[in-house]
């Protein structure tokens, strides 16, 4: 009573014979098919290489395609020389020539000894399986798959979007009930026997012959019909990656492979010289023996299925840049963009870091160069606060501010004097939150205390570029969150709109504000508004800004406070 | 327009095929042992001048990544480079005393030694001052790299440079022969690259580091490109348009993602800012010889001159592979 292994080989002959070698020597007969195309020398090299054991045998060989049935009948061939020639095998082992036993060949016969009458064979019904390539599970056993899916592959797609069109369904032999599953397993000899002798044996064969990928349903399939006791897992740790094909171990995730539960591992690659080294020695693994935890294996290839299809939100580097609709207007984290603040709270900066445990930057947009907070010419991740270098690509430096100080919520100032091309991607960003007043760029310009004949036309010109952002914000592409208040609507109430960004920005921050910074004093604001009127312009972003502000009322700062309670 | 861009693409390959065809006899060889290297080997292929100091350490590092053979042009060394390199078995080596600007910067030879013993084989083509970081690279030779790629039929491996520099002037800790030059500029800019799309080929245009932040604050269109394509399976139909920063057929260039994921890249440390650097950038300027009238070496020369220090507070000093993943400079993509 022991368990025989059957070798899939077709490359890295000397890591298979080895393998061979290590199976045979401790009491585990082999069987090896070899593909077809392996050349002659190999072929002999390896007979040769393994001559001296009489429990190696070669079965005859086929030429083996992915994808193919040819796969199924080198499992035959060789599981039926297994069969013959080694009559004490109750369970066969399908294994590939990649495969490496990743935990003593004692510990797997004492597994299956335990376990005579099971079959170790992942088998799951077509509707439950969630990990199929190319999205066909079911369809695998009703088209018809004539192109080879690695070399035509165009024809392929083509050929099954045809069939599905015309409705076309190939008829599944009564009695199937198609299963999918790992293609390497471990069956006992009565199970076995049972497939491969029964009555519509031909039968099954002709129908497999036709189905994609037979090798993961071909015995997870017929496995059902005649077996008696199936455990549905396979006892070979085999991952795959987002395009099907199998994750390979290197010398590095030895530590990883010591959690695993499974007795075999794929694929290892060839070169791995410390994996084969440690588990084909004669004298057990010398490491601990650690608690095994094959969720570990299972996270760190989720995890770098997630980095390939996925990525880092907001990271735009040298092999990921996506598309716009694909996350290409989004930065790594949010931001808070203030418009309007700096006019009326001279002291915004060192306030809202405070209250909102943000930091806070000026005008990073600013014509003669990027504010960073602080006032420090280079920032986080070498960031140059030189205009030219921003305004070269406005875009990458947002992101790249953005995405350096990942972990710290930034904000900062922007208005209709800066730089404005980086608007566009503002709005479209679904992780900026754009707070503006409306107008209150003109509140510098009056406390200039030039005349209003002589800043009227920079006043305009302000008006406009505001009006022009805002209008696009209100487009049906902005993502971004948007709050807008006009400096009329504002001065109604400051406290409330102060408490609201802090609450926006930053929810976790402590709630009850005990202070509020100082604003400027806009007693004689209107008039001056009024005067803009009277040189012919139209300010209209203010709201309607009574004239008389301030001036009846002579403690602005006072009001302020008594409503901020 | 499609087709006739790709019409033209098309003539523009096959016209630096031929360039680098024509040039093959400015060629000469000094040492050959091409013979002697293992089936399917990876190559490096490489143009130097007067690189003897860099050259031990070079040639350790990338044996070490596990490449088989070099195949190297020395362009007119007058230090001794030439006599060291020959005396190295795993090195095939050409000479020419032609021009370096005339060549495209060593391209029309570098091409035509691809073209020749490239094909069919990975090819890694770099700088004797560039030093390229993969994912794993502490533990996986680059013999795992590529066959990794090659299962899933990636063709090109895209490794943006890294400019790497010391604290303090370039001239305090001089560059020993053999030394690990990173032991002396051990510091990067993390952060500053800016990325535009090149519609025509396709490749992403990659500037910044900390020479974009000195010297090319005023003038970033003019700063250097970082994004190179150094390690191909080559085919002979193959060519590099502009140094190594892009390819054709262009579908190589496509190295980068434009859904959300990432495909899997590495960097290049580029060791240039040495104490050597000063006595070269004078030498290069009175050749001429370089990329766009020298422009780059000029603006150099200013900032050596006024003695400029690349570091800054927010200098990132360079640990390994794994802090340049974490930061976003390169990626594992899937390979676990």
């Amino acid at each position: 009573m022991t368990v025989g292994i059957v070798m899939l080989c077709h490359t890295a002959l000397d890591r298979a014979g080895q393998v061979a070698r290590h199976w045979a020597e401790r009491g585990c007969p082999v069987v090896i098919h070899l593909d077809r195309r392996v050349p002659e020398a190999e072929r002999r090299w390896l007979t040769t290489a393994l001559a001296d054991l009489s429990d190696v045998r070669f079965s005859d060989r086929v030429a083996c395609e992915w994808g193919t049935f040819s796969l199924v009948q080198a499992a035959i061939l060789a599981t039926t020389r297994m069969l013959q020639d080694f009559p004490a095998v109750r369970h066969v082992y399908l294994a590939s020539g990649s495969c490496l036993p990743v935990r003593p060949v004692a510990e797997l016969q004492a597994h299956l000894a335990a376990h005579p009458d099971t079959d170790f064979i992942e088998s799951v019904t077509t509707a439950d399986v969630g990990w199929t390539i190319g999205g066909l599970n079911k369809e695998r056993f009703t088209l018809r798959f004539p192109f080879s899916w690695k070399r035509q592959r165009r024809f392929f797609d083509a050929y099954v979007r045809l069939q599905r069109w015309v409705g076309f369904s190939r008829r599944i032999p009564q009695g199937l009930v198609p299963h999918l599953g790992s293609q390497w397993w471990c069956l006992t000899r009565a199970t076995l026997e049972a497939i491969l002798h029964h009555p519509d044996h031909a039968r099954h064969d002709r129908y497999f012959r036709r189905v994609w990928i037979p090798d993961e349903s071909y015995f997870q399939t017929l496995v059902r019909l005649v077996a008696t006791r199936i455990e549905s897992r396979s006892l070979t740790l085999s991952k795959f990656d987002f395009q099907g094909r199998p994750h390979v171990f290197y010398d590095d995730h030895l530590h990883l492979l010591r959690r695993t539960d499974a007795f075999v591992a794929r694929k290892i690659w060839p070169r791995a010289d410390r994996l084969y080294r440690t588990y084909l020695a004669d004298a057990p693994d010398p490491a601990p023996v650690l608690e095994l935890n094959p969720g570990k294996i299972d996270r760190l290839f989720a995890k770098a299925l997630e980095r390939r299809i996925k990525g880092r939100p907001g990271l735009y580097m040298q092999s990921r840049l996506p598309l716009k609709s694909r996350g290409g207007t989004q930065s790594a984290a949010p931001y808070g963009v203030l418009e309007g603040f700096g006019p009326l709270f001279p002291e915004l900066e060192s306030w809202l870091g405070r209250v909102a445990e943000a930091r806070v930057h000026g005008h990073l947009f600013a014509p003669n160069r990027a504010e960073f907070a602080g006032g420090e010419a280079v920032y986080k991740g070498g960031l140059s606060d030189s205009a030219s270098l921003r305004d070269y690509n406005p875009r990458s430096f947002l992101t790249n501010l953005i995405w350096n100080t990942r972990g710290e919520l930034q904000c900062f100032q922007f208005g209709p004097e800066d730089a404005q091309h980086i608007t566009e991607f503002l709005v479209a960003d679904p992780k900026a939150s754009i707070f503006i007043i409306s107008g209150a760029f003109a509140v510098p310009l009056w406390r200039s205390g030039l005349p209003a004949a002589e800043v009227r036309a920079e006043a305009a010109r302000l008006q406009k570029i505001e009006a022009d952002f805002i209008a696009l914000l209100q487009t049906p592409e902005a993502k971004a969150r948007t709050r807008i208040w006009s400096l009329a609507d504002f001065v109604e109430n400051p406290a409330e709109v102060l408490h609201q960004i802090v609450d926006d920005l930053n929810p976790r921050a402590p709630h009850r504000m005990t202070e509020l910074p100082r604003m400027v004093d806009l007693a004689g604001f209107g008039a001056f508004l009024q005067d803009l009127r009277n040189q012919g312009m139209q300010p209209v972003l203010m709201g309607d800004f009574p004239a008389s502000f301030g001036v009846t009322e002579h403690e602005p700062d006072a009001k302020y406070g008594t409503r901020a309670r | 327009m499609g087709l006739i861009d790709a019409y033209r693409l098309r003539v523009r390959r096959q016209y630096l095929l031929l360039r680098a065809f024509r040039r093959r006899r400015q060629l000469q060889t000094v040492t050959d042992h091409l013979a002697a290297c293992p089936p399917q080997p990876i190559l490096l292929f490489s143009t130097l001048r007067n690189e003897r100091v860099r050259l031990p350490y070079f040639l350790q590092y990338y044996r070490k990544l596990g490449v088989d053979h070099f195949l190297l042009v020395d362009n007119g060394s007058d230090d001794g480079s030439r006599e060291y390199l020959a005396a190295q078995p795993d090195v095939s080596l050409w000479t020419t005393r032609a021009g370096y600007k005339q060549s495209r910067f060593g391209m029309d030879w570098l091409m035509h030694l691809l073209r020749r013993h490239g094909h069919d084989r990975w090819c890694l083509t770099v700088d004797v001052d560039e030093f390229l970081v993969y994912p794993f690279c502490e533990t996986r030779p680059l013999r795992a790299l590529t066959d990794w790629l090659e299962s899933g039929e990636v063709r090109a491996f895209s490794s943006m440079m890294l400019d790497m520099y010391p604290k303090g002037e370039m001239h305090v800790q001089p560059y020993r022969e053999g030394q690990n030059p990173f032991e002396i500029a051990q510091y990067f800019d993390s952060g500053n690259y800016v990325i535009s799309r090149n519609a025509r080929y396709r490749n992403l245009w990659i500037q910044g580091g900390p020479r974009a932040r000195v010297f090319f604050a005023d003038t970033p269109r003019k700063a250097p490109a970082m994004n190179k394509t150094p390690l191909v399976k080559w085919h002979r139909s193959y060519a590099y348009v502009s140094s190594t920063h892009m390819m054709l057929p262009r579908g190589l260039n496509l190295t980068y993602e434009t859904a959300a994921g990432e495909k899997p890249s590495g960097c290049l440390l580029h060791a240039k800012f040495l104490d050597t650097f000063a006595v070269k950038a004078e030498e290069e300027l009175a050749r001429g010889q370089h990329y766009a009238e020298s422009h780059e070496y000029r603006a150099y020369r200013q900032g050596v001159a006024q003695e400029r220090d690349l570091w800054c507070k927010w200098s990132e000093k360079y640990i390994n592979w794994r802090q340049l993943e974490t930061l976003g400079l390169m990626s594992k993509g899937n390979w676990a």
